[in-house]
């Protein structure tokens, strides 16, 4: 394994394993504070105890997230530091941002995880609301400085030096507003989604249980509404793209050939060697028509690049498949799921419908992971796309592969640990 | 004054934070490590209830000292991330392992009997050695900075692998053990045994750390590191903070608990503003400077502006979490964990 390979596994080893803390540090405050604001809005104190029941394996996963994005913090200087040298002036400021919005979303956290029997109820609640919404604030932060890497401004380069740069016009990127928006609903989709699952698992065992039928409804409505806007911003999202990075979206749809009438193509593997995607299904003119409305429409394809600067084409191309496949199940199990549980208790007594619903816990998590892929490989070989190479910003430290290895030791183990531990949350619970 | 100055300072000052909130979290942890006496299971549970609320809070002090860096002084972001790349990456496993283990101990003790006893005990183990080699290696760093060994031909290992570099990691290790002694002193009020047993382990760090100062400033003077650096103001803070260390020693010694704990602090302070003094205008000695390694003026302005909304914000929530949980002593108040 080549040192810039080892150093672009243990980056995205690192982002795959702090993503799964991040949005739950930034969907489980939201369905805490709604499980404590019913409680107090209809006295039923099964709320009162999901709401805690929640904090306690958010307080688990918090820690993780919070020290494991610590890591990646400094990574990026570790691993990239030609990176940094270039892009810290450009596009630190959202991680500044993000530093102050952290500190709040740790700081109330600790007066909402210890703070039962110190503060009033009503300030208890309002700890939880500064808590999602700075949480919800750090995810965007971050993003930002992502979407700078994709579509980067504020700044012009000269002889290799960036001159008249402007951190506010780098942070108002072209890819900021489509970026976070998807990166946002799938945070709670993926949560809701995988917490639906849970106490739907749980319901199929113990029936009529109040406390997971109150808990399964709050999380179907959070992850349920957002899976059903997620393709709507994963449209507005490719569209930007296509703009932006014409290959990147070339190979998200295996689009080889530059050509009018492009077809959508569902599923299917991309060839680099033989410069098309086989076995997808293709829809004539469906790829033309989403991008640019019109069937008859041009679509860039991968043949107007030099080869070295393709991404691993089969990867992102795989990878968005997986996306837009799990988002598509999702929306259709949450329209169904919205429906029927349009009275919850009915929706207890489908079992075909939770047992759907345990089914579909994983897809949320599978398709953050996959879009992650999407977006990071698919911006490859740059990482600052179209002005500074990955090969050019990585460490020139030797032996790389020992932190990767290390480094992905240390997660593994923490992973089963933080599985093991909300397992056990979960059998404790009523 | 420069914007320059400005953020340098507040990079300073930011770091001091970390140091006299965080480092203490740190300490706390090489106590729970050395816990011993009959009063040993409540010096423990005085130093875990007594971090729960507020660890995470402390630590944030850290990522915003890396992302005020890296956005106002990139370059010297990239050398420290070069030089410093092996002891700053043990670092990140014991800041991992150390945060991980205090969350996990706390939930894997819970409940039925001998195994949660055993799984409890493991992770304070995992959670004590790492908070002993945290501050051991990012005072390395510290070291390795201040020795002027940075430079950028260096390569992997010199930059901080040296007399100088571990023997500043010693000193930084006793100074968090004293400050969290010195607070821990004030946690245990109402267990007599446990407040005697920490006042003891304050006035052995607190001596230790002097010791340790000592061998820093001889090292420092007699190798030449600090060879032109040192001009009549910095050996006035030190002389300051001798004096200041000292009297920290004799309240923990009339048991002025409260007077002891704010010594502490100021001592740490002092310290920083010696290690700033000495080294200013030098982000990384020899070469990288706040001026030479400054970001352009309208990232330094946005970045300014962003630190001063973002205090604050910050600082009345700061003073809320602790008006709410420092109160009164851990061992006083009614909580009783998550």
């Amino acid at each position: 394994m080549s040192d810039l390979l080892a150093a672009r596994s243990q980056m995205a080893m690192s982002l795959m394993f702090h993503i799964v803390f991040a949005v739950a540090g930034m969907a489980m405050p939201l369905m805490m504070v709604i499980a404590e604001w019913r409680w107090l809005g209809s006295g039923d104190e099964t709320y009162l105890v999901l709401a805690k029941k929640w904090a306690q394996g958010t307080a688990i996963l918090f820690a993780a997230g919070a020290v494991s994005g610590t890591v990646l913090s400094f990574e990026l200087g570790l691993l990239w530091p030609k990176f940094m040298q270039f892009a810290g002036a450009i596009i630190g400021m959202p991680f500044s941002l993000e530093g102050f919005a952290f500190f709040a979303e740790a700081i109330f956290l600790g007066v909402y995880f210890y703070g039962w029997d110190k503060v009033s109820p009503r300030i208890h609640l309002l700890a939880g609301v500064v808590v999602a919404v700075s949480g919800l604030l750090s995810g965007i932060f971050v993003v930002i400085a992502n979407a700078w890497m994709n579509a980067p401004a504020g700044f012009q380069m000269q002889n290799g030096v960036a001159i008249h740069v402007d951190p506010i016009a780098a942070m108002l990127n072209p890819g900021t507003l489509g970026q976070t928006t998807h990166m946002a609903i799938a945070a709670y989709a993926s949560v809701g989604f995988a917490v639906c699952g849970i106490h739907a698992f749980l319901l199929l065992r113990r029936p009529g249980n109040l406390f997971h039928l109150h808990a399964l409804k709050i999380a179907l409505w959070v992850g349920g509404i957002a899976a059903v806007l997620q393709p709507f911003s994963g449209d507005m999202l490719a569209r930007m793209v296509a703009k932006n990075q014409p290959a990147k979206l070339a190979a998200f749809e295996g689009q080889f050939k530059t050509e009018a009438h492009a077809p959508l193509r569902i599923g299917g593997l991309a060839s680099e060697r033989d410069k098309s995607t086989h076995y997808a299904l293709e829809i004539p003119g469906g790829l033309s028509w989403m991008i640019y409305g019109s069937t008859d429409a041009t679509v860039t394809g991968l043949d107007r690049f030099p080869e070295q600067d393709w991404p691993a084409v089969p990867i992102v191309h795989m990878s968005f498949q997986v996306m837009v496949g799990s988002g598509f199940a999702m929306m259709a199990v949450a329209l169904a799921g919205l429906w029927f549980g349009r009275k919850p208790s009915e929706l207890a007594k489908r079992r075909w419908m939770l047992k759907l619903l345990v089914a579909a816990s994983p897809l949320g998590f599978l398709a953050l992971e996959a879009g992650w892929i999407v977006t990071e490989v698919g911006r490859q070989p740059w990482i600052v796309y179209n002005v500074l190479r990955t090969s050019e910003a990585v460490t020139p430290m030797h032996g790389m592969i020992v932190p990767f290895a290390s480094f992905t030791a240390l997660y593994v183990f923490l992973g089963i640990v933080v599985a093991v531990l909300l397992i056990r949350q979960m059998r404790q619970s009523v | 004054m420069s914007l320059e100055f400005l953020l340098g300072g507040t990079i300073l000052i930011s770091l001091l934070f970390y140091a006299v909130l965080g480092g203490a979290d740190y300490g706390g942890g090489v106590w729970d490590l050395l816990a011993s006496g009959k009063s040993v299971k409540t010096q423990r549970k005085i130093i875990s209830e007594a971090m729960g609320p507020v660890w995470e809070a402390n630590h944030v002090w850290l990522i915003l000292v890396v992302v005020a860096l890296f956005t106002a002084f990139p370059a010297a972001f990239a050398r420290l991330s070069l030089v410093f790349h092996i002891p700053l990456t043990v670092a990140l496993f014991g800041i991992v392992l150390r945060g991980c283990a205090f969350t996990f101990r706390h939930y894997h003790g819970h409940g039925d009997g001998h195994a949660a006893d055993e799984m409890e005990w493991r992770w304070g183990r995992v959670f004590a050695v790492a908070s002993l080699i945290t501050p051991l290696v990012l005072g390395v760093v510290v070291g390795g900075i201040y020795s002027g060994r940075a430079t950028s031909d260096v390569g992997f290992v010199y930059g901080w692998f040296g007399a100088f570099p571990v023997s500043v990691g010693i000193f930084v290790l006793c100074l968090f053990a004293y400050v969290a002694a010195t607070y821990l002193t004030i946690e245990s009020d109402g267990h007599p045994e446990a407040q005697e047993a920490f006042r003891r382990r304050a006035l052995w760090s607190g001596a230790a750390t002097m010791v340790a100062g000592g061998v820093v400033l001889l090292a420092g003077e007699t190798s030449g590191i600090s060879n032109g650096r040192t001009g009549v103001s910095v050996w006035a803070v030190r002389g300051v903070t001798l004096v200041v260390a000292l009297a920290g020693l004799l309240q923990v010694k009339k048991r002025h608990f409260q007077a002891s704990r704010v010594l502490a602090v100021l001592e740490v302070a002092l310290i920083f503003a010696g290690w700033g003094a000495a080294q200013y205008p030098y982000l990384i000695p020899p070469d990288i400077s706040i001026y030479s390694a400054a970001a352009p003026v309208g990232t330094l302005r946005a970045l300014t502006v962003a630190l001063a909304a973002g205090a604050v914000v910050l600082f009345p929530s700061f003073y809320y979490l602790f008006y709410v949980f420092k109160r009164e002593p851990v061992s006083q108040s009614k909580h009783y964990g998550r």
